[in-house]
């Protein structure tokens, strides 16, 4: 199965379990998890099912291109749903079915390993899970995020796309991944590579991204102190990719590591205690809406 | 009739780490609920996997035993009047236990009679109270990281998905967040399927028809058989950690094992790297040939059947391989960055905020380090290694493969070292200065690696007690707890003649040239001893000698700490003799007063009573050489000298009036008494000894 329809067949599959299908955030981020659709939807008591592809950077990972299996940007699917369902570790599996792997065929386990995000004062316990040794998805049920304690509780599944495409392809080198029939991987994602971590690691002006650094911080708080969640989310996020830029030059030593971390930190417990204190505001608008929250 | 009870909790993958503890706990637990409940029983079985827990109790009894007990009233004086008429408080006794006044009795306690009366329960049929009983158990079960799911509040390792609870081939009903007891357990997620189980009985062999072995040592035995069996036909020697073989039994449910390959040419990887990323990372074990050579193969055990096995194995290698491939980067990348460029890193790491960088810690190790060679008259060449190995201890900190496995560290070290040409005792110093890694670690082998780890590990206990960082309970993030008790191994391994006391001004000396010490000294010094008090006990306690001996050797001084050690051993010996009791006494007859005494000067012509003599004498003769057997290590042959001063004693302190009115003599007697009790004290405390 080629790269693009692993990824129809899950925004399919998932459609199909009442999941509302939303498209990638347009604001840079290291995970799926920080896009607001999971980080602020996961708060509160409204039921929430959402599935969308993420692409994700991380500054420190970029190897030029040169590395099969490291990237500056890869691909996540994104699953959350909210309260998680009895059999959600049996739908999962299905969905591994729906791309062809069929579990007796493989050796497929489900490792404890617990998640946690610092900069995003949340945390949770659950697996990865290994399909024949390789790592292919993050299950977790949320305990915390942004310091709020999850209730209802969200899970969270994140596929890596390359890592199990690489699997279903029985490629040994992500560029060579089919994208769709003639197009590779590399076609598409080579060139960015090459050019991202020579900025990353060669280009990127310090001095500026400090700057920019204080400056989307300062216009977070501006807006939180208007109660724009929203808005003052998407700062928070530009702080972030900013702090993993400056942090992948190795302009942050390890003192000051922790005071950019805490500064990320309390921002977005802030703009999740708005969140929430908003949508009460609001009543709670999802919980009357039976359409969202169907599979309750 | 009695009859077999069986709970099963069904969970979602639960961490393997835990799962022995938790099924344990959840049959102690049940026993203990069962025999409060007085239901009898003859025996429990575990089982468990990664998505069950479970016991089975035998011959349950059918109902509760009867309870007879007596229960205490007031007393005679306020039950009966002169008459032996019963008092209203007698009345209202009889009444509230439910039982007529003529059988209420009386019972003496503690010289007191009271009234008593005797209640009997009679036990209720066993099946009435086990629901609450089992689901009482199961949600108070505690395990070290709990979660909460869906919209339950209970907090539990993992979601419960299914409870299997049958008394009999009863079903013992109840719901934990809304799972319904019944008997429907689940097979292998891949290679069951559900199944109803007829009776506690035929639960093992029920779930085996669905693919899951939950018997524990059933499944550990049939991995260990199919190893023994590969390894035998490969001709291989496959090496099976145990904490590895525990993780991975409680990883897979029907377990079968497989091999696969690398490249060869990745051998070319240290070992180390290879078998940390094999085991560590992907909970493989490594294989060898007769010889002892790591050969390019690994074992793994896969959950399920033998279908598709090569498929499985693809998968693993080329998981692999990416791993290798990236260690074999590292490892060039790392060899074409001189040591000295990484010791310039190092002064880009903090080690802690107060106490500067790494690099300043490496300089820190450096000065200590030659102090203590310079203590300890080392040769110049030892000097010179020493000098050399503490300066690049800790290079390999800031290698791109330290970065990635920092369990590696040391290893990398003394790799690349010797690849860059150092001298092999140096490169191998920088392994040894980690050592003793963990409890039951060995010490360093040389003396250059027995002195930075001996200089790395004081570093880290003065600096952060100096900063007031000082391990309390569970919280000691710094690891001093270890590091002091490598100190003490490490000096005990290698007999080194080095007082605490030397150790801690050679530290002192060098915080204060660096205008590090924020606490005062004399404060540093007691929390310093204190805390090396505790771990040199420790070793005591764990060589199992007597409570009293261990503090009767730790209220000396224990600067010394190989002193302090043979000294317990040597005073165990010597308490457990016969007839030890008139001597202790003798000994301790002669501390007491010996510490009225003002001065030790001894002036033969006040001497009056023969028996007085006679002990300074035996004294004086004996003294030279308990102070030659003391130097020589021998112990326990200076406390049988001791000995022989136990009947002169005996006959001075039957003939002699010690505290004479007459100063002269009486300060003549203490200060006796003084010079012997110095003697004895080199030793042990005797007052501390339990007679």
């Amino acid at each position: 199965m080629n790269f693009q329809n692993m990824i129809l067949t899950l925004q399919q599959f998932w459609s199909e379990q009442n999941c509302i299908i939303v498209q990638p955030y347009d604001v840079e981020k290291g995970a799926g998890t920080l896009n607001p659709m999971t980080f602020l939807r996961s708060i509160g008591p409204e039921p929430w099912n959402v599935a969308y592809v993420e692409p994700s950077r991380r500054p420190a990972d970029g190897r030029y291109g040169e590395n099969p299996n490291r990237l500056y940007q890869h691909h996540q699917y994104q699953v959350i749903m909210k309260p998680s369902p009895d059999n959600i570790q049996e739908i999962y599996l299905k969905s591994l079915k729906k791309l062809g792997i069929h579990a007796e065929d493989h050796d497929i386990r489900f490792v404890e390993d617990n998640w946690e995000h610092p900069a995003l004062g949340a945390w949770g316990l659950g697996w990865e899970v290994w399909l024949d040794g390789m790592e292919i998805t993050q299950f977790t049920y949320f305990q915390q995020v942004g310091g709020i304690d999850m209730n209802p509780v969200a899970v969270e599944i994140t596929y890596g796309l390359e890592r199990l495409a690489s699997n279903i392809q029985d490629k040994e080198n992500v560029f060579d991944l089919e994208w769709v029939k003639g197009v590779k991987y590399g076609d598409v994602f080579l060139q960015p590579e090459y050019e991202h971590s020579k900025y990353t690691f060669e280009i990127s002006d310090t001095k500026m991204l400090f700057t920019l650094f204080n400056m989307y911080e300062e216009e977070a708080k501006k807006s939180l102190e208007q109660n724009l969640v929203f808005p003052a989310y998407d700062y928070v996020l530009k702080c972030s990719h900013t702090f993993n830029l400056l942090d992948a030059r190795g302009a942050i030593s390890v003192t000051e590591r922790t005071g950019y971390i805490t500064r990320v930190r309390n921002l977005s417990r802030l703009c999740a205690s708005t969140y929430l204190q908003e949508r009460e505001r609001l009543g709670f608008p999802l919980l009357k809406d039976e359409g969202v929250s169907s599979n309750e | 009739m009695n009859k077999d009870l069986l709970i099963e909790i069904g969970m979602e993958e639960i961490p393997s780490r835990f799962i022995r503890d938790a099924v344990n706990l959840l049959e102690k637990k049940i026993k203990e609920w069962l025999t409060e409940s007085r239901i009898e029983f003859s025996s429990t079985k575990i089982y468990a996997t990664p998505r069950r827990l479970a016991v089975i109790v035998n011959d349950v009894s059918p109902k509760q035993s009867d309870l007879r007990s007596e229960v205490k009233g007031p007393s005679k004086k306020i039950a009966q009047n002169d008459q032996g008429e019963w008092s209203k408080a007698a009345l209202g006794f009889a009444r509230s236990q439910g039982v007529e006044p003529s059988s209420l009795f009386f019972k003496e306690l503690n010289g007191v009679e009271y009234v008593y009366a005797v209640k009997n329960e009679i036990g209720i049929e066993t099946k009435n109270i086990l629901s609450e009983g089992i689901s009482k158990i199961i949600t108070s079960m505690v395990y070290p990281k709990n979660m909460r799911w869906g919209k339950y509040d209970l907090k539990y390792v993992r979601p419960i998905r299914w409870l299997v609870t049958l008394y009999g081939d009863q079903i013992i009903p109840m719901e934990i967040t809304e799972v319904h007891a019944g008997r429907k357990s689940r097979g292998h997620r891949f290679l069951g399927g559900d199944v109803n189980i007829n009776l506690p009985s035929t639960y093992i062999s029920q779930l085996k028809a669905e693919y899951v072995y939950a018997d524990i040592e059933e499944r550990q035995k049939l991995i260990v058989e199919q190893i023994e069996a590969l390894a035998q036909d490969k001709n291989w020697l496959i090496s099976v950690k145990e904490d590895l073989l525990e993780e991975v039994l409680f990883l897979v449910e029907y377990p079968t094992v497989l091999f696969g390959s690398f490249q060869p040419e990745y051998l070319e990887i240290p070992q180390e790297v290879l078998i940390t990323s094999m085991r560590e990372h992907q909970r493989y074990f490594p294989v060898f040939d007769k010889n002892k050579k790591l050969l390019p193969h690994f074992v793994t055990v896969r959950n399920g059947d033998k279908k598709s096995l090569d498929v499985v194995a693809r998968g693993n290698e080329k998981v692999l391989k990416a791993r290798l491939a990236d260690a074999r980067f590292f490892y060039q990348e790392d060899q074409n960055f001189p040591i000295e460029k990484a010791l310039a890193k190092l002064e880009k790491i903090v080690y802690h905020e107060e106490l500067g960088t790494v690099g300043d810690k490496v300089r820190r190790i450096r000065l200590i380090s030659d102090q203590i060679s310079k203590y300890l008259s080392t040769d110049d060449k030892v000097n010179e290694q020493v000098t050399r190995a503490s300066t690049i201890c800790k290079f390999d900190l800031v290698t791109q493969m330290v970065y990635e496995f920092p369990e590696l560290q040391g290893v990398m070290g003394e790799d690349y070292a010797l690849k860059a040409g150092e001298d092999p005792v140096v490169s191998r110093a920088i392994f040894e200065h980690y050592q003793p890694r963990f409890s039951g670690d060995s010490s360093p082998k040389s003396m250059v690696g027995a002195i930075i780890s001996i200089a790395d590990k004081m570093d880290s206990i003065i600096g952060c007690f100096s900063i007031g960082i000082i391990p309390t309970g569970s919280q000691d993030p710094y690891a001093l707890r270890r590091s002091a008790a490598g100190i003490v191994q490490i000096i005990l391994d290698h007999d080194i003649n080095l007082n605490l006391s030397n150790l801690f001004e050679i530290c002192i000396e060098v915080y204060e040239e660096n205008n590090l010490l924020k606490t005062e000294i004399s404060d540093l010094r007691s929390k310093f001893l204190e805390f090396f008090s505790l771990r040199i006990k420790n070793v005591l306690t764990d060589m199992n000698l007597r409570y009293d001996v261990i503090d009767a050797v730790m209220e000396t001084d224990i600067n010394n700490i190989p002193s302090v050690i043979r000294r317990g051993k040597a005073l165990m010996d010597f308490v457990e003799q016969s007839n030890i009791k008139l001597i202790i006494e003798s000994f301790n007859r002669v501390n007491n007063l010996a510490s009225k005494a003002d001065n030790k000067i001894i002036k033969q012509e006040y001497f009056e009573e023969i028996v007085e003599i006679e002990l300074f004498n035996m004294w004086e003769q004996m003294h030279p050489s308990l102070i030659e057997k003391l130097d020589a290590s021998l112990e326990f042959e200076a406390l049988e000298m001791l000995k022989q001063l136990q009947a002169p004693i005996t006959a001075f302190f039957e003939k002699v009036m010690v505290m004479s009115e007459n100063e002269k003599l009486r300060r003549n007697r203490l200060a006796l008494l003084a010079n012997i009790s110095s003697d004895i004290i080199k030793i042990a405390d005797f007052q501390k000894i339990v007679l």
